[in-house]
Formats: structure tokens, C-alpha cells, sequence
């Protein structure tokens, strides 16, 4: 039906998306596309459906090479996607958000019974139930997905992708998704299901590709492999990283104490489910699992960026609700956050004023009315020097940097302080490797210093080479820990993290 | 004073004051709808004023006149169209430039036409016709309401069901509404956002000189310095109120109308300062905005709550 071959991509900033990457689909087959987050899936997709030219290899669709130039190219090729985020206008009714671009006419006017029949008509044909009269604005997110399904359909979609659909909906929403989905295929249509649920993947697809670093690991037939196996060969171990970590010394405070914590997103769902654990000044604590399992509102609930959770949190005894983030901070908590352009600087401000942002309060830098310019100049080019950050000047915007020396700043803003407690969320993701071991190195130090340190990464070797607890995240619960981690395989640790093993009992969580 | 808020004038008042309003107020619905606020509305409308007394003079003719207005409302939209698709400036700094512009350039042009700096008495131009309808005309108290007004009330009237079906019955009125409210998904369908853009740009901008010419060929006879007196800021609070919508638009349109009529009374009668008076068109918009705007608040927390 389909085969993508030897794509190639390398983008802009010089980071190879996809490397010889080979898709072959069958027609009336759901094919899973299986991989963690940055392994390369959404690239490949965004290849198949003309958002992103590939660098090098052809795509193939019946036997004959076609280049897909745009989305609407790639539609009118019959290849249909549903985005993780929708695409439809929400105060139109489902029916005028299946039709829209593709408007049948009467005269000057939109022929809204032929509009109407040929909604219902796609629906009913593919069973579908849905009422099309209704505005997308007051149904529920189950069925805006089915009406983007339907709205793929309608186009003409023999293939159809589906981008990580379940990651919104609820367990039952997903059973019926299912059904559909299999309903689809045996009407002949060709399904590539984004995920990494493996239990999902099993029950429904017939056969995977699995991708990792931007390289396919192969394609499977589902029934021939198991979940173990998958969650090898996507997870895997690249070469470890070589430290001179010196033996743990715990101190006896608990720096940081967290009871029953409990959170709810927005939307009301449950996004961590009790979850209790204590941290000692000189240790690191490693929380691994796969992105959007908790860790994001565990980083916020801790930092109090987020004050709408049920439980206890507690920095050196102090509970911290009540408090501002500035007092948080004050208790000399730092924090890295895991998007370092939408939280963790002002893109357009210098360096120098990024990196005196969490201390231009202090007697240090500020008199009564006016900045102590010389001193904070001082320290500014202090710690770019300290920090290694390549910069033409301590007055260029931190936006003209690159990512690592972005980081560096964030970096070298947060350790400024001398902290007690650092929560470090993703702090070498997308950055060079110079600057990734320089950070780890520093992390390291503060930890021998005696500083409690929280890593929240998704870069396992990191978190094997640093940790010193090892906590693995799943659906908002521990769903492993580990106080030895030399001694965890890669194995284990993945069935951990893709649910496969849970912990019944969790060993060493807290110091009581 | 009842008895003057009650009378036939009254209403024939707020019909004739509501009319500059409704058309600039359907040109900024028309934008808002593809997702731009324009703001340059009340520069247009000024402009506007001035060219519909200059061309119903030149040409001697008030369709003349207002025909050649509205195409050069047109051009104005589709020039502000150009300064924020392509060159990409900010829809509101556009806007600013081109109103600054109106204000000094109007009375630049005045003076080169007919050498006045305040009012265009001078120049020779046809008011738009007022319309008297035969029979209705003889009804006591609704003859003297409808009959007599303008030709352009009726014209705006006119638009709002034009525009009415345009937005909600035609192929380009539903992918206008598309790219106003999610442009990707318009955009992922196939629809050219900057072409539809353009389109409800041009649009707005001829609706609102057209509104522009009522106040020089029907409102008064002549153009003043400054004519347009903020009217088209008022036009995007009444068109913002009416939740964008030519109905809606036309019936907040009517509200402040009836705010300027009272107005009107209250200063033949002299119940209060003259200042205050001046002051009740844009107390209106505030008070509502106000409320307008809580009751969207509560709308989507409803909408949310589900």
C-alpha cells in the first residue's frame, strides 16, 4: 500500500529527526508506530503527511513514488491524520466541521441539507454516533475525536493517522475508539496508530515499528513479540556515562518530605495518585517514566507553581502551601524547569538580567531605590565565566543563544543562590554534550555539598548514572523504586515504566 | 419628558443616529469574524466623510459620490489588509497610523479642495435623498418614525440581512467564520486564511465608509474637522457586545441610538450641564463592555463546567 524508504531529516538546528528510517504498510492493517517521545515518530508522520520535506528517500504509495509537497497534497493522495491537538472550529456544528473547505453549493448559498445528509450518511456508514447538528464546543473530547476521524473520512482517507489518540480519552472512550478503529480496517482502510501503550499496541495492531533515536528498530508482527520485548527494543541502553561518583553521605534532615500528594489537572483528571516520599540533603533522586505520566505536575506542585493539590508537601518542615513562590525560594529551593523558553527565562532580556532575576530583591544587588549596577555586573560576568557560557556579551539577549548556553544560564542562575534543595526538570534535554556533562558534573557537587537533589529526566542514562533513589513514574503513581540502582537493568527498569510491572510494595520511599 | 422620549421624534432620532454606528459596527463584525480587530474603522470613517463631499460634488451626484466612497473604503481595508498579512505589522499600530492619518490628511485635503480648515460649507455637494413612503406616512405615530429617513438607514438595514446570510449561508461567510476562530483548522482543510482575510478586510472597510459618507451626505450636509468623533472605536465596543454577529450588532447599534437620543432631550431640555450630555455615547460603551463582557465570562465557565 504504502512504503516510506531511507527517509532522512535532519532539521535546521542541526538534529538528525530521522536517520534511514523504512515504513512498509499493508493495506487493512493497523500499524503501530511505536517510540518515546523524541525517538522520531512525529517527524516521520509529519514526512508522510507534507508538514516537512525529507533530506533524503522516497516515498512510495501503490508502487508509484509521489512527493508530498503540503497536507492538502497528502489528502487529496487519500492519507488523513488526527492531530493530537484538533483541528476544528468550535462553534461550528459537527456536520459544518466535516464539510468545511469542501462545502457542497446550491446556487450562492451552502446547500445545508446536502450538508447535512452527507454528514450523517459518512456517519452512519462507518457507525459512528453522532449527533451532527450539535456545535463541537459542547461535546465532549471522545467524540471531537470521532468527528476528526470523520472529517479524514470524508476527504477520502484510505490511510489514516492517528496520532497518540488515546493520550486524551478515557478508558472507555478508548474501548470504543477501538471498536471503530477495527471497524475501519475492515472496511480496508490502513490505520498507522502512534503510541507507546503497549497494551494498547497489542490489542489492536497487527504489527509494529519501533523507533528509537531517530533510527527504526525494525517492524514486528504483534502476536510474535512480547511486551518485554517491545519495551526493550524501544527504551534500550545506550553507552553509560562514565563518572567519578563519590559514595553517598546522607545527612539527617529530611529537606524534603512529601505526604499523599494528590493533583487533578484542569480538566479534573487524576494526574497524581498518592504519591509520599522523603529526600536527604546529599542524595539524589532520580524520576524516570514516560513523559506525561505525573512528573510535569509533580515538579509544579513541589516548586508551588501549582497550589491545588491534596496532600502535604514540606520543605525543611515548613509546609509550603501558604507560601509564595518567592518564599518557597527563599527556603533556598532552586528549580530548573523543563521548558527552559516558556518558563525558565525572558528570551529577550540580556543575560546579565536573566541571571540576577531570582535575586534582585537582595541587599547584594539592590539598594534602596536603584540597582547596584557594578556589583551586579560583577557577579554577572563571574558566573559566565564560571558557567562557560559563550556569549558575545554579558548584554546579548538570551534568545540569541544556543540551547546549551541557554541552559547554562538557567543553570548557573539557579546554583548562584547556593541552594539546599534543587528540583531539576529535564535539565539536559535538546542541549550539546559538553554542556550536558557539565551540568550533570555540577548536580553531582551540589550533591556531595550535601544539597537534596530531585532529577526529573527522560534521558535513562542520565538518571542511572546520577541517581542515587530511583523512582519510576506511571499513571501518577510510583510504579517502582529502587535504592540500589546499580543493580537495575535497563529491562526492568522499561517494564516499569510502560506499566508491564508494578511495585506492590515500595521499599526506602521515605525515612521513617 | 416622557412625553418628548415618547414621541415620534424620538425614535426617528435614534434611527438616524444609529445609522453611522451600525455600518461601521458591521464592518468591524465582519473582521472580527475572520479574526482581526480594526481598528482603523474610525480613520476610514473620517476619510470617508470627506471623499463623499468632495465626489457627490465633483460628480454631482450623491450614488456618484457614495458609489466611489465605498470602493475607496474598499481600498482602504485591502491597503491595511497588505500592512498586516504581508508586511506583518501589528493590526492595532496600523490602525493607529492610518486614524493619525485621517485626522491630519482630511483637513489637508479640505484645505487644497476648498481652502477652509474647519468645515467643507464651501464645497457644492448632494446629500443622499431621504425616502418618503407614501402610504405609511399617513400612520400617526410609526408614519412619522419610518417615513423621512434617509435613504442610507435603509441601506444599513439592508446590509445587516445581507450580511447576515453572507456569514451564515454562504460557502466564504462559514470559512470566514472558520479562520476567525481556529486558522489552523481552517488552514488544514485547504482554506487560504490570508485570502479570506483580505476579503472580510476589504469588506469592512467599504461597510464602514459607507457609514462614513452618512455623516457628510445624510447626518449633515457638509464635512467637519473631526466628524467622526470616535465613532469607530464605539462601532468595535457595539460590534464586541453583539458578539460580532449583524444582528447583534445591529440591535446594540440601536441602543446607542437610543443613548444619543436621550442626549438629544436632555439638552433641549437642559437637565443637566452640557458636558455631561456629551459624555453619555461612550458611558454607554462602557457600561457595556462591562456588561457584556461578564456575562461571556459566565458563559464560558458554564461552558467549561460541562
Amino acid at each position: 500500500m504504502l512504503q516510506m524508504n531511507h527517509i532522512m531529516k535532519i532539521y535546521g538546528n542541526g538534529v538528525v529527526a530521522n536517520e534511514d528510517v523504512s515504513l512498509e504498510l499493508r493495506r487493512g492493517e493497523i500499524h503501530a508506530l511505536l517510540g518515546e517521545n523524541g525517538a522520531g515518530k512525529s517527524t516521520l508522520m509529519k514526512v508522510l503527511f507534507g508538514i516537512e520535506m525529507p533530506d533524503q528517500g522516497e516515498i512510495l504509495l501503490k508502487g508509484a513514488p509521489v512527493t508530498i509537497r503540503s497536507p492538502q497534497n497528502a489528502i487529496s493522495l487519500g492519507i488523513g491524520m488526527v492531530h493530537q491537538h484538533f483541528m476544528l472550529v468550535p462553534s461550528l456544528t459537527v456536520a459544518e466541521n466535516i464539510i468545511l473547505g469542501v462545502t457542497p453549493k446550491k446556487g450562492l448559498f451552502i446547500d445545508r441539507d446536502k450538508a447535512l445528509s452527507a454528514a450523517e450518511g459518512i456517519a452512519r456508514e462507518y457507525n459512528f454516533d453522532i449527533d451532527v447538528r450539535q456545535r463541537v464546543e459542547e461535546i465532549p473530547v471522545g467524540i471531537k475525536q470521532k468527528v476528526e476521524i470523520l472529517k479524514a473520512l470524508y476527504r477520502g482517507a484510505e490511510i489514516l493517522i492517528l496520532d497518540e489518540p488515546t493520550a486524551v480519552l478515557t478508558p472507555q472512550e478508548t474501548d470504543e475508539l477501538f471498536v471503530q478503529l477495527v471497524q475501519l480496517k475492515k472496511k480496508g482502510h490502513t490505520i498507522i496508530f502512534i503510541s507507546h501503550k503497549l497494551d494498547e499496541i497489542k490489542k489492536i495492531c497487527d504489527r509494529a515499528t519501533i523507533m528509537r533515536n531517530g533510527r527504526s528498530m525494525g517492524t514486528y508482527e504483534v502476536a510474535d513479540i512480547t511486551t518485554q520485548e517491545m519495551s526493550k527494543l524501544m527504551v534500550g541502553r545506550e553507552v553509560s556515562l562514565q563518572f567519578e561518583k563519590n559514595a553517598c553521605r546522607l545527612s539527617d534532615q529530611v529537606l524534603l518530605r512529601v505526604r499523599n500528594l494528590t493533583v487533578h489537572n484542569s480538566q479534573g483528571v487524576l494526574k497524581i495518585d498518592d504519591i509520599s516520599f522523603d529526600v536527604k540533603g546529599g542524595e539524589i533522586l532520580g524520576i524516570a517514566g514516560v513523559e506525561g505520566n505525573g512528573q510535569t505536575e509533580l515538579v509544579d506542585a513541589l516548586t508551588g507553581l501549582n497550589k491545588k493539590y491534596r496532600g502535604e508537601i514540606s520543605v525543611k518542615g515548613k509546609d509550603i502551601r501558604p507560601l509564595s513562590i518567592a518564599q518557597i525560594r527563599d527556603l533556598s529551593l532552586a528549580h530548573i524547569p523543563e521548558d527552559r523558553m516558556a518558563s525558565g527565562c525572558a528570551g529577550n532580556l540580556s543575560i546579565r538580567e536573566n541571571l540576577f532575576s531570582n535575586q534582585y530583591r537582595s541587599p547584594e544587588f539592590s539598594g534602596k531605590q536603584f540597582l547596584k549596577m557594578k556589583a551586579i555586573e560583577r557577579r554577572s560576568d563571574e558566573l559566565i565565566q564560571e558557567y562557560k557560557i559563550k556569549c558575545s556579551s554579558r548584554r546579548q539577549n538570551v534568545a540569541m543563544l544556543s540551547g546549551g548556553n541557554i541552559q547554562k544560564v538557567i543553570v548557573a542562575r539557579e546554583f548562584s543562590t547556593d541552594p539546599d534543595i534543587i528540583i531539576a526538570n529535564q535539565p539536559t534535554r535538546g542541549i550539546d554534550v559538553g554542556a550536558a556533562e557539565f551540568i550533570r558534573q555540577r548536580l553531582l557537587a551540589f550533591r556531595d555539598a550535601g544539597c537534596a537533589v530531585i532529577l526529573v529526566s527522560a534521558d535513562l542514562t542520565e538518571i542511572f548514572s546520577l541517581s542515587d533513589r530511583l523512582a519510576v513514574m506511571y499513571k501518577g503513581k510510583f510504579a517502582g523504586f529502587f535504592t540500589d540502582v546499580a543493580n537495575v537493568s535497563e529491562e526492568e527498569l522499561g517494564q516499569h515504566m510502560l506499566g508491564i510491572k508494578k511495585a506492590e510494595v515500595l521499599e526506602g520511599v521515605v525515612y521513617e | 419628558m416622557w412625553e418628548a422620549i415618547l414621541s415620534p421624534d424620538f425614535f426617528s432620532s435614534m434611527l438616524r443616529t444609529a445609522t453611522p454606528i451600525l455600518f461601521a459596527t458591521l464592518g468591524a463584525g465582519i473582521a472580527a469574524k475572520a479574526g482581526i480587530t480594526n481598528m482603523a474603522l474610525e480613520g476610514i470613517m473620517l476619510f470617508s466623510a470627506l471623499f463623499g463631499v468632495i465626489f457627490s460634488s465633483l460628480t454631482q451626484s450623491a450614488w456618484l459620490g457614495l458609489l466611489i466612497t465605498v470602493v475607496i473604503g474598499g481600498l482602504m481595508g485591502l491597503i491595511l489588509a497588505f500592512i498586516v498579512l504581508n508586511l506583518k505589522t501589528d493590526e492595532i499600530l496600523a490602525a493607529v497610523a492610518i486614524n493619525l492619518m485621517a485626522t491630519g490628511g482630511t483637513v489637508l485635503i479640505m484645505v487644497a479642495f476648498s481652502g477652509d480648515r474647519g468645515v467643507s460649507s464651501s464645497i457644492r455637494s448632494v446629500s443622499a435623498p431621504m425616502v418618503v413612503i407614501p402610504f405609511i406616512e399617513q400612520i400617526p405615530f410609526i408614519g412619522k418614525v419610518i417615513s423621512g429617513q434617509n435613504v442610507l438607514t435603509w441601506l444599513a438595514l439592508l446590509a445587516v440581512l445581507v450580511l447576515h446570510l453572507f456569514l451564515y449561508r454562504t460557502p466564504l461567510g462559514l470559512s470566514i467564520r472558520a479562520v476567525g476562530e481556529n486558522k489552523n483548522a481552517a488552514e488544514s482543510v485547504g482554506i487560504s486564511s490570508r485570502r479570506i482575510q483580505y476579503i472580510a478586510l476589504i469588506l469592512s472597510g467599504a461597510l464602514a465608509s459607507a457609514g462614513g459618507f452618512y455623516l457628510s451626505g445624510g447626518y449633515m450636509n457638509m464635512f467637519t474637522k473631526d466628524m467622526s468623533s470616535g465613532r469607530g472605536f464605539i462601532a468595535l465596543a457595539a460590534s464586541s457586545m453583539g458578539g460580532n454577529t449583524p444582528v447583534g450588532g445591529l440591535l446594540v447599534s440601536l441602543l446607542f441610538g437610543v443613548a444619543q437620543a436621550f442626549a438629544n432631550i436632555m439638552q433641549l431640555l437642559s437637565l443637566m450641564p452640557y458636558e455631561i450630555i456629551l459624555m453619555v455615547p461612550y458611558l454607554t460603551t462602557l457600561v457595556g463592555l462591562g456588561v457584556y463582557y461578564y456575562t461571556q465570562k459566565k458563559r464560558k465557565e458554564r461552558l467549561s463546567g460541562k
